[in-house]
């Protein structure tokens, strides 16, 4: 283990700084890592305090607890901050602790770039969130944005969303370009490509997911600002602009974004699942090529977004097309999952009951995708709460699931200590309960016929939304369990070895738990 | 099929639930041959899901309860099999072509608008449809009509509660119906679930939907597209006739816009306006700068006390902003929605209403006058 013997060689001369300018300055990878984790947990937390208020808001028909522009801020806030400020920045958490460990590397290859695009993050958000004290309310068009409902009928405070989305899009392509630096040179000697874990490979093409689709974005918002302050009419049809660019340019972002939030989660269960089935992951190989094509498809897809918004019907058939297609390669990723379970030996610790939680509901998710995929269906579907239900199965049975199994899955090699088993799995139970509750009857309600984004709504929706709302508030609070249970784990676990998981593989487990505030100083031998 | 999902939803635990009749759970039929089709694809396509999910966690649990170590089991090695993959690469590609041949005879069949019988323009404001009989000289707009006292709780909620309008859009029986669907503001969504049309409103753009409706009946759907505030509260009523119920109510709305002009001709005393102008007020204006006239701060402006509603010589520059609404923002111009009784009703009482006492009127005439020339007669500034 030449590994551990040169990190305490390291550790005399170079530790952890003390005090607070530890975390400003610091360009430690796993410093970063753990405050881009803290930071996403707040979000999420925040940005599940929202929900909590929509649901609220949705118990009952008739308007009881807040007016509907706020309403309006409200959903809007929670999904600008669940998909920017909880599910990505927890994947860089993950991304920061996880990679250099995991391809034999001593850090992130840049370091002081790693420390700017997290410390970036708190601020653009304080900017995002302190629109919703300014005058005239935050943004409440929807974390879509469409035009011109958010250019010329928007609120004042859009200029500082945009700024905050701009802020945001610079974190993430930083971030994005050191992953992507890290893996392609820091990798240990005889760390071929196709040898690497397959958390590293999603994040690998995650990565150029995000390169390629942020600067998009920030298009998208800066073309708002100049309709905004300088008189330009890209989306305001009447000085001759199209409100339907606006859909296209911010779903040539979107659709790839969805796939940033699910491909690192298939690498954290890939990790996983063949750990606590005590057998290698079936398929390694075809589970890349799979990543691979599903973030190409991701890219010729986005218009199924808009299926109803009078595209040529030739377009909407190249679009529904394209769209199926994409169940091939997910279906590929699922049945190689599920083999590697078949004929294992298999233990049901947290974060493998995440992990077959996310497979099974996640794969639920994919059916939801699949249906929406059928445009005529679609016309049906859309924009009701069967999209609703779609994404959340998709995005917290499927990534924020996954983001909690890799969290217990590697706190041993964090922290040094183990989790709390009993308490752990109450969290899994009850999340496994609440999410249900609140999402599933949501197919329900979207095919019944109610709409998405309105604070209020017709009698016969009544029932299925107050059991939405009474499993949201059980989700909702669950998630202090996990909070709970992660700092008893800090505090007062019980020591965990440098292994913990008897099935686990990868050089993560070949360093001492805690892992040393610098690992793989010299490179590990690769076999 | 109903039953399918009955069961599958028993399994999330909610059985007890299901006795009660008024659970939708599926999508509606509809009433089309259209939307029978788009029934018909949604069924297929949950069935090959359940198939596919019932072969596919089958063995997963299998797995779950016969390969785990407590049963003491010794785990194989097995990790790749080029054929198995290939198999489960092909087999799902197959199966999605045979999805996608019914689903694109469905679709190219939506998007044949050609040779219809009856054209309707429907265009989305905020929050309102307004509906435009192309050739028929017909127009109106749609308003919801559930009162205020009912969506804040304070009265019992009717049973279409959030779905139903002041006047709904009425079409005949066994006729292809086009719609052309535009907006003036913002992004809407015109959707009546019954017929499966759904299409954006987009300002600047005029999209096309069809349908053939052959029950008569009362059908409803709701704005799909976050639009604003009061995305909620438009919603849409589409009222089905027999041919010759069509063709009569088709002359009543002729014969009313005759009514309406003459209402305009006649004298009209401070009183009738002022009560004419709080019923147009509540429907049309209390939305967004509510029934108090105290408006919502920093999104609505108040209408009481402030300079435009309570200083005399303003009288113009509000008789302007009702009439052509403010360009940017969501006070839309009301001169085409709303008839000159109507108009000068509602000024009349925004000027005298919570202690603005301007004694002002204006009159149905004097929104005539301004309507055609862009300015107030000289008399148009009396006293009560």
């Amino acid at each position: 283990m030449s590994a551990m013997t040169d990190t305490g060689h390291a550790d005399a001369h170079h530790g952890p700084a003390k005090g607070l300018m530890r975390w400003v300055l610091t360009t430690n990878h796993k410093d970063i890592g753990s405050m881009y984790l803290w930071f996403s947990f707040f979000m999420f937390l925040a940005g599940g305090f929202m929900a909590m208020v929509i649901r609220a808001e949705l118990f009952e028909p008739g308007m009881q607890i807040v007016e509907p522009e706020f309403y309006n801020q409200m959903l809007t806030m929670h999904g600008l901050i669940m998909v920017f400020g909880a599910v990505m920045p927890a994947f860089t958490g993950l991304a920061n602790w996880m990679i250099p460990m995991m391809v034999g590397a001593p850090d992130m290859a840049l370091p002081r770039m790693n420390n700017w695009s997290f410390w970036i993050l708190p601020f653009a958000f304080a900017l995002m969130m302190s629109t919703l004290f300014m005058e005239g309310g935050g943004p409440n068009f929807g974390w879509t944005a469409y035009a011109p409902l958010s250019t010329d009928y928007g609120p004042k405070s859009t200029t500082f969303f945009i700024f905050a989305i701009h802020m945001m899009g610079i974190s993430s392509i930083m971030g994005a370009i050191n992953i992507i630096a890290t893996i392609l040179n820091l990798r240990a000697p005889g760390m071929t490509l196709m040898k690497m874990p397959l958390f590293v490979w999603t994040w690998l093409i995650t990565a150029y997911l995000l390169i390629a689709v942020m600067p998009v974005l920030a298009g998208a918002v800066t073309m708002m600002l100049m309709d905004i302050h300088f008189g330009t009419s890209f989306f305001n049809a009447g000085g001759g602009g199209d409100p339907v660019l606006y859909q296209h340019v911010f779903w040539f972002f979107g659709h790839p974004e969805v796939y940033i939030m699910i491909l690192p989660a298939f690498g954290i269960v890939s990790a996983i699942i063949p750990a606590f089935a005590r057998k290698p992951l079936f398929g390694y190989t075809s589970m890349v090529y799979a990543t691979a094509s599903i973030a190409f498809l991701s890219f010729i897809v986005w218009a199924h977004h808009m299926f109803t918004v009078g595209i040529p019907v030739t377009g909407e058939l190249f679009f529904m097309y394209a769209t199926m297609l994409i169940a091939v390669p997910t279906g590929v990723k699922v049945f190689n999952w599920i083999t590697t379970m078949f004929r294992g030996a298999m233990t049901f610790e947290t974060p493998m009951l995440f992990s077959l939680a996310f497979v099974v509901l996640f794969t639920l998710g994919g059916f939801s995708g699949l249906m929406l995929a059928i445009a005529p269906a679609d016309f049906q579907y859309h924009d009701t709460y069967f999209v609703v239900a779609h994404f959340h199965y998709v995005l917290v049975s499927g990534a924020v699931f996954a983001i909690i199994a890799g969290v217990y899955y590697w706190l041993p090699k964090w922290t040094g200590h183990m989790y709390d088993e009993t308490l752990a799995k109450t969290h899994f139970w009850l999340s496994f309960i609440g999410m249900n509750l609140t999402f599933f009857p949501m197919h329900f309600l979207g095919l019944a016929g109610m709409p998405r984004r309105i604070p209020d709504y017709a009698l016969q929706f009544t029932d299925f939304n107050m059991i939405a709302s009474a499993g949201g508030f059980l989700f909702g609070t669950t998630q202090l369990l996990f909070l709970f249970v992660v700092i008893k784990c800090v505090i007062c676990g019980k020591k965990a070895a440098a292994k913990p998981w008897e099935g686990a593989d990868g050089l993560e487990w070949s360093v001492p738990s805690p892992a040393p505030y610098h690992t793989f100083s010299t490179p590990p031998d690769v076999k | 099929m109903k039953h399918s999902v009955r069961i599958l939803a028993g399994l999330m635990g909610l059985g007890s639930a299901m006795s009660q009749a008024d659970w939708g759970l599926n999508m509606t039929r509809g009433v089309t041959s259209v939307s029978e089709d788009v029934y018909g694809l949604h069924m297929a396509i949950f069935w090959v899901c359940v198939i596919i999910g019932v072969i596919v966690f089958g063995v997963m649990f299998w797995s779950i309860i016969m390969h785990r170590k407590s049963r003491g089991v010794k785990p194989a090695t097995f990790h790749e099999s080029t054929l198995v993959e290939i198999l489960w690469t092909t087999i799902p590609f197959l199966i999605l072509v045979g999805m996608a041949i019914p689903a694109t005879k469905t679709l190219i069949h939506m998007y044949d608008a050609d040779d219809s019988d009856i054209d309707i323009k429907v265009t989305g404001h905020q929050w309102k449809w307004e509906y435009e009989y192309l050739g028929e000289g017909v127009s109106f707009f749609s308003n919801l009509s559930t009162p205020l006292e009912q969506i804040y709780n304070v009265r019992r909620k009717n049973p279409n509660y959030l779905l139903e309008v002041d006047e709904p859009l009425v079409v005949p029986t066994g006729k292809k119906i086009r719609f052309l669907i535009t907006a003036g503001d913002v992004i809407h969504s015109w959707w009546v679930p019954a017929l499966a049309v759904k299409k954006d409103a987009i300002p600047g753009f005029i999209n096309e939907a069809w349908t053939i409706i052959d029950k008569p009946g009362i059908y409803r759907g709701q704005c799909a597209e976050l639009c604003g505030r009061n995305h909620a509260f438009m919603p849409i009523v589409l009222d089905v006739r027999s041919e010759e119920d069509y063709a009569s109510w088709l002359g009543e709305k002729r014969e009313e816009a005759k009514a309406i002009r003459a209402l305009t001709a006649r004298d009209w005393s401070y009183d009738e306006l002022y009560d004419r102008g709080k019923g147009v007020y509540n429907k049309v204006c209390a939305q967004c700068h509510q029934a108090n006239g105290m408006g919502i701060p920093g999104a609505f402006p108040a209408l009481k006390g402030t300079p435009m509603t309570t200083k005399k010589d303003q009288l113009t520059a509000h008789v302007d902003i009702v009439v052509n609404g403010k360009k940017g923002t969501a006070m839309q111009a009301f001169g085409p929605q709303l008839n000159e009784a109507d108009l000068a009703a509602v000024i009349t009482y925004e000027r005298n209403a919570w202690g603005n006492n301007t004694g002002q009127m204006v009159k149905p005439v004097d929104i005539l006058q301004y309507k055609k020339t862009g300015q107030l007669p000289q008399t148009g500034d009396q006293a009560k």
